[in-house]
């Protein structure tokens, strides 16, 4: 089996978020980067399908700025065998361009599965596997949660409104994977010290504007002061009294 | 004036609330066409989509970031060459351009976007837009399908009957850790009920990895992100990936015994104390109310 797994490099999802001079981008100092965590659930698996297939390549690819190598580095300590970073400093607010970046590097790969997380948790844009599948001509089924492959045939289940969808679909295929799908590893000692010595091949890339430009990245409106109504059981009927009342939503 | 497709989701035949929001948001673009592709063929829908975009000679394709939407707008977009403007909570029309805002970083920060792409492709976040009185006349016109896709739907398994899909639902009672163990999320499930048919469960993550509720029920960064008229949030902490998933709901109320959780810092309206004492109360009350 040979497959690629897409990663990104994401600020924790703990991490504050302060926006920089210039009201366009977080500043980066101070916070910890990680790779995608649905971008974990994709690594796993490959590993998972590689190892049952018992034998095979995964290949780790990431579009990002120089740093993102410590991303790479963490796939290939989970057990990835190489990593490809596309090298930029700027990324591309439009999606289309990164998955026009990552189409182009895939193209020629022969993969049986190219897998993607469901959508990165810093842009929450949902789209960079689906549109990479469009561009590459293969199959799509986006935010797997359950995956069984036998030969060159899958069968995944995803969510959808009221339900769960069970899908069958050929090899060669791109899946965005979901939270549900496996429970990624922890990278061992031994992996991380095996990765320090894996491939890691960086190309210098371009990434163009496209069509959709940033005009300001603001903090949230805050929420309107609350207020605690009380203590116990005795507080429900004000709290009652409130949401008709004053809410409205009763 | 420029002229809009609105992609509208139906289930059992009528349309689903999302689709009137999508109606009224498109409307402030300009003329607006609606459409709807009822068939689990995703690969056919999004070509026939696409070629009705490029045929039409549409300024914008617009869609609900549902699971269906999200699943088709990048196809559509791939087709059309340009990106998914994704997610989005406020748009206008900007002279030849579109500007829109979409929540970051978790709802942590808003970006605002102008886009230039044409035809823009357009994905609304639910529960966001309010749908005008308009839209309940909206009558779609349903697009055919011609190709046979290559993903073929073996299976629907539908939800268990008469839940309500916490997405949709316009009340969610979410429990987290504090319910101790998940029998005790009956409790949760007589207030939802108590509430009529409006009302649906969720869960944190740490009872869903704990295997107590379905993954479909999870609130929050890794779940689902939700916008009801009434959030109430029992004895679960308020952890930032929770916030992420439900701090656009428009009124929201913390149950917790303990005052200092981070949920009150959100909350509209908290009662700190013992969720097994306050939520049977307020089940009676609101019973009551809609009794
Ligand atoms: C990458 C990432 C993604 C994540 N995604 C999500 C997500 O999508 N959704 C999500 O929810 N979390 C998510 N989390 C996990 C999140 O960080 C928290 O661990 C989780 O939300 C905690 O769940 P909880 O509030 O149920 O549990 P706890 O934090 O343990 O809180 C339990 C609360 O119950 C209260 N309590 C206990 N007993 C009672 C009682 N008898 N009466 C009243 N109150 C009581 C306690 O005071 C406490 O505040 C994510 C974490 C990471 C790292
Ligand atoms: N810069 C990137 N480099 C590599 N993979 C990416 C990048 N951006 C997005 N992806 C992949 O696309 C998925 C969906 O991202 P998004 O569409 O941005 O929500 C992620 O989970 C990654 O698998």
């Amino acid at each position: 089996m040979k497959i690629a797994c897409c990663i990104k490099r994401v600020p924790d999802s703990e991490a504050r978020v302060k926006i920089a001079a210039g009201g366009k981008a977080i500043d980066d100092a101070g916070v910890k980067f990680v790779i995608n965590p649905y971008d974990e659930f994709a690594v796993e698996e490959a590993l998972r399908r590689k190892e049952k297939a018992g034998g095979g390549e995964v290949v780790v690819v990431c579009l990002g700025p120089a740093a993102a190598q410590e991303t790479i580095r963490t796939a290939l300590a989970m057990g990835a065998d190489r990593g490809v970073l596309l090298q930029t400093d700027t990324v591309s607010p439009d999606s289309f361009e990164t998955a026009r970046l990552i189409a182009a590097e895939l193209n020629s790969g022969g993969w049986d599965l190219i897998l993607f997380g469901r959508m990165a948790i810093d842009d929450y844009n949902h789209q960079v596997g689906v549109i990479v599948a469009e561009l590459l001509g293969l199959p799509c089924v986006s935010a797997v949660s359950h995956l069984d492959i036998e030969g060159a045939k899958g069968v995944a289940e995803r969510e959808i409104e009221g339900g769960i969808e069970v899908v069958e679909f050929p090899l060669p295929a791109v899946l965005t994977v979901d939270k549900g799908l496996n429970e990624p590893r922890y990278p061992a000692l031994k992996g991380i010290m095996a990765a320090k010595k894996k491939p890691l091949e960086v190309k210098p890339v371009e990434s163009p504007a496209g069509a959709i430009e940033v005009v300001a990245l603001t903090p949230p409106p805050e929420r309107k002061e609350g207020k605690i109504v009380g203590e116990g059981a005795s507080a429900v009927t004000e709290l009652v009294r409130l949401l008709r009342e004053e809410a409205k939503v009763l | 004036m420029s002229k809009i497709l609105a992609v509208l989701e139906q289930r059992d035949g009528t349309l689903r609330k999302v689709s009137f929001e999508i109606v009224t948001a498109a409307r402030r673009l300009g003329d607006t066409d609606a459409v709807i592709c009822n068939t689990g063929d995703r690969e056919g829908c999004a070509a026939a989509l696409a070629e009705r975009a490029k045929s039409g000679g549409y300024r914008a394709v617009v869609f609900g970031a549902t699971a269906t939407g999200r699943d088709l707008a990048p196809r559509v977009a791939a087709k059309l060459g340009v990106g998914v403007a994704a997610d989005l909570i406020d748009l206008s029309a900007d002279g030849d351009a579109i500007m829109a805002t979409r929540p970051v970083y978790a709802g942590k920060a808003l970006l605002k976007i102008r886009v230039t792409a044409k035809p823009a492709v357009l994905s609304l976040r639910p529960n966001v837009f309010t749908p005008d009185s308009r839209a309940a006349g909206v009558t779609p016109e349903t697009l055919s399908v011609t190709t046979g896709g290559r993903v073929k739907v073996r299976e629907i398994k539908p939800a268990p009957a008469g839940t309500l899909d916490v997405a949709e639902a316009q009340v969610i009672i979410s429990g987290g850790r504090g319910l101790k163990e998940p029998a005790n999320f009956k409790v949760l499930e007589d207030l939802a009920h108590a509430f009529g048919g409006r009302a649906a469960v969720g869960a944190s993550r740490a009872v869903v990895d704990a295997g107590w509720r379905a993954h479909a029920d999870q609130v929050g960064q890794t779940g689902k992100t939700v916008s009801p008229s009434l959030y109430i949030a029992v004895g679960i902490s308020g952890a930032i990936q929770h916030l992420a998933g439900m701090r656009t709901s428009k009124v929201i109320v913390a149950i917790n015994k303990d005052k200092d959780a981070p949920i009150f810092k959100v909350a509209d309206y908290g009662v700190v104390g013992d969720l097994f004492e306050i939520v049977p109360k307020l089940t009676e009350e609101i019973r009551k109310l809609h009794g």
